[in-house]
């Protein structure tokens, strides 16, 4: 469980964090969502125990970061962001050092090393010289290393990034079976990836948090107007301005089509659903409905709104 | 979960570490091979200008007062490996920091429980160990002149723990100018220029008078190994040599933690 109160971290004039506070509670796996230099890395080098905040505290597991340091690092493993590995070392040889470094006694050593190498299937390879290693089998090395000793919590920064489509679904896989089991704060700027592993979302842009919330909620907060895909069979002109005159619709677009059949997106006013007046219009005027369903706002377009809005317009949840 | 003894286990980490890293990448051997070879050659001149005079002081028996091997050969060996050891230490110490922080190794370092100072004395000793090593191979010299003459076995041993002592406040002031940059060569330069000025301080002493001569002699890093390579462990020189190790050992471990705020 990670308690964060009020941090702040500033490098020379510049404010890379400013005030974050928030809570992740015990087998919950949380997205740190943003944009480049939102201020992901530092947050988790701070919790990480890397370095001090220039004020703020933060608390893991009850232990204080900046009392009890050694502490709150024995309970967590981390995967920095670029996965820096001893590369002329073998995935044994690294791995064995790792478990040293974090203090376990030369027999269970053995023991976790055996089980962080199964769990990150890198037994073919354990006796490569991690230098030789792809990619992916890189990052399995660096997941391996920071769930070394058991940590109950885990922070990886950016822990897909680099990797091909293969590569990305297995460290996901990895990473969704960790539920429930470990605490878990990734980092990402992939909006995908935060739906598909995460439970919760906190988007931060310009060192604040913006918004904290479920990917789902969070997509329905989020939009202003509601949108319905329509396909139709007819003459498009006569059918745009049809449908442009109707109360409630804001905006009509023909995305695609050839002949009569033509694709529109209707965008109506939020909390307004005009999906049965639509349908009775393009029957009622003679022409063909092939299809009509709400769009359903994605997340990405959910970040884009977000970070290109001044924080203040929107609902900060704290 | 398994938390381990702490302390002495993260120095024993990260000393082990170190050795391995030391020995998979070449630049031990490249300096192994340089300092045996130039060291080498130092003996094979020295033992061939004491052969010529001892030749001639066989004829001349006035010259062969005072002619020995310890002063003739291991002395003046000893003089020229700490000169190497002024060259090679920065190759030895430069990567210890530099490296790790452009790789981006030490971030995950610093975030394994051990403690700053483990990380330091780990990385120290095996320095420290390495150029154990490095002056061990060479005491093949002083076993080839004891195969046909009689050399005084207790300056050699003192010698040798001078010369350690040496390359302790070497390695100590690499390990600060390794701290202080992402660049190895910077890292090495630094260290160089650092160390040379350490040894030609003394030279400031012949120009100087009184106090500030004595002040100048006595931090002239050179010349508290003279008492060692004659058999003298003298306090003096033993606090001077720890002195300096330790003073720099303390400003590397603030280093570090200047960096950690830095980030």
């Amino acid at each position: 469980m990670i308690e964060v109160q009020g941090l702040t971290k500033v490098y020379g004039n510049k404010t890379a964090i400013d005030n974050l506070t928030f809570t992740v509670e015990q087998g919950e796996v949380v997205g740190f969502l943003g944009p480049n230099g939102a201020g992901k890395t530092t947050t988790m080098r701070v919790l990480s125990c890397f370095m001090p905040p220039s004020s703020g505290t933060a608390k893991v597991n009850g232990y204080d970061i900046h009392t009890q340091a050694l502490e709150v690092r024995r309970r967590i493993g981390y995967l920095p962001e670029h996965n820096p590995l001893y590369t002329d070392f073998t995935v044994t040889q690294y791995l064995n050092f790792v478990g040293e470094a974090k203090g376990l006694s030369r027999l269970s050593r053995r023991q976790k090393v055996g089980e962080v190498i199964e769990r990150c299937l890198l037994h073919d390879t354990r006796e490569w010289i991690i230098g030789r290693l792809s990619k992916g089998y890189r990052q399995r090395v660096g997941l391996a290393q920071a769930l070394l000793g058991d940590p109950p919590i885990l922070i990886l920064d950016e822990p897909t990034i680099g990797l091909d489509p293969k590569q990305i679904i297995e460290i996901r896989s990895l990473i969704q079976d960790m539920q429930g089991e470990r605490t878990v704060i990734l980092s990402t700027h992939i909006l995908p990836e935060v739906s598909m592993v995460c439970q919760r979302v906190i988007i931060i842009n310009g060192g604040r948090i913006v918004a904290v919330d479920t990917p789902e909620s969070l997509t329905h907060r989020l939009q202003r107007s509601t949108q319905v895909r329509l396909h139709i069979e007819g003459p498009p002109d006569q059918i745009t301005d049809r449908l442009r005159e109707m109360a409630g619709v804001l905006r009509v677009e023909t995305t695609d089509g050839a002949g009569a059949l033509h694709r529109y997106l209707v965008e109506t006013e939020k909390e307004r659903d005009l999906r049965q007046e639509l349908a009775r219009v393009v029957c009622g005027s003679g022409w063909g409905l092939l299809e009509l369903r709400p769009v359903d706002m994605s997340l990405e377009e959910v970040f884009i709104h977000l970070v290109t809005e001044e924080p203040d317009s929107v609902t900060v949840d704290r | 979960m398994d938390i381990g003894l702490g302390g002495p286990m993260g120095i024993l980490a990260i000393f082990k570490k170190e050795m391995r890293v030391y020995f998979a990448s070449p630049i031990a051997y490249a300096v192994f091979t340089i300092f045996l070879v130039i060291s080498g050659f130092f003996f094979y001149t020295l033992l061939t200008y004491f052969s010529l005079i001892s030749a001639q002081a066989s004829m001349n028996p006035g010259l062969a007062t005072g002619l020995n091997v310890t002063d003739g050969i291991v002395r003046p060996l000893f003089g020229n490996m700490s000169v190497i050891l002024l060259f090679v230490m920065p190759l030895i110490t430069m990567r210890l920091f530099a490296e790790e922080r452009k790789q981006g190794t030490l971030e995950l370092l610093l975030t394994y429980p051990v403690r700053d100072a483990e990380v330091l004395l780990g990385k120290f000793l095996a320095a420290t160990a390495f150029s154990g090593l490095l002056l061990l191979t060479t005491a093949l010299y002083p076993l080839l002149l004891a195969l046909w003459s009689e050399p005084e076995l207790y300056p050699i041993l003192t010698g040798y723990l001078g010369l350690l002592l040496l390359a302790m406040a070497f390695i100590s002031l690499g390990l600060l100018c390794s701290s202080l940059t992402e660049n190895q060569i910077v890292a090495a330069t630094l260290a160089f220029g650092a160390l040379l000025l350490f040894w030609i301080i003394g030279w400031a002493a012949m120009l100087a008078e009184g106090d500030w001569a004595l002040l100048f002699r006595y931090l002239s890093i050179v010349d508290h190994l003279a008492s060692f390579t004659q058999g003298v462990i003298e306090t003096k020189d033993l606090v001077y040599y720890l002195g300096v190790t330790s003073f720099f050992l303390f400003a590397t471990l603030k280093s570090m933690e200047i960096r950690r705020w830095k980030g």
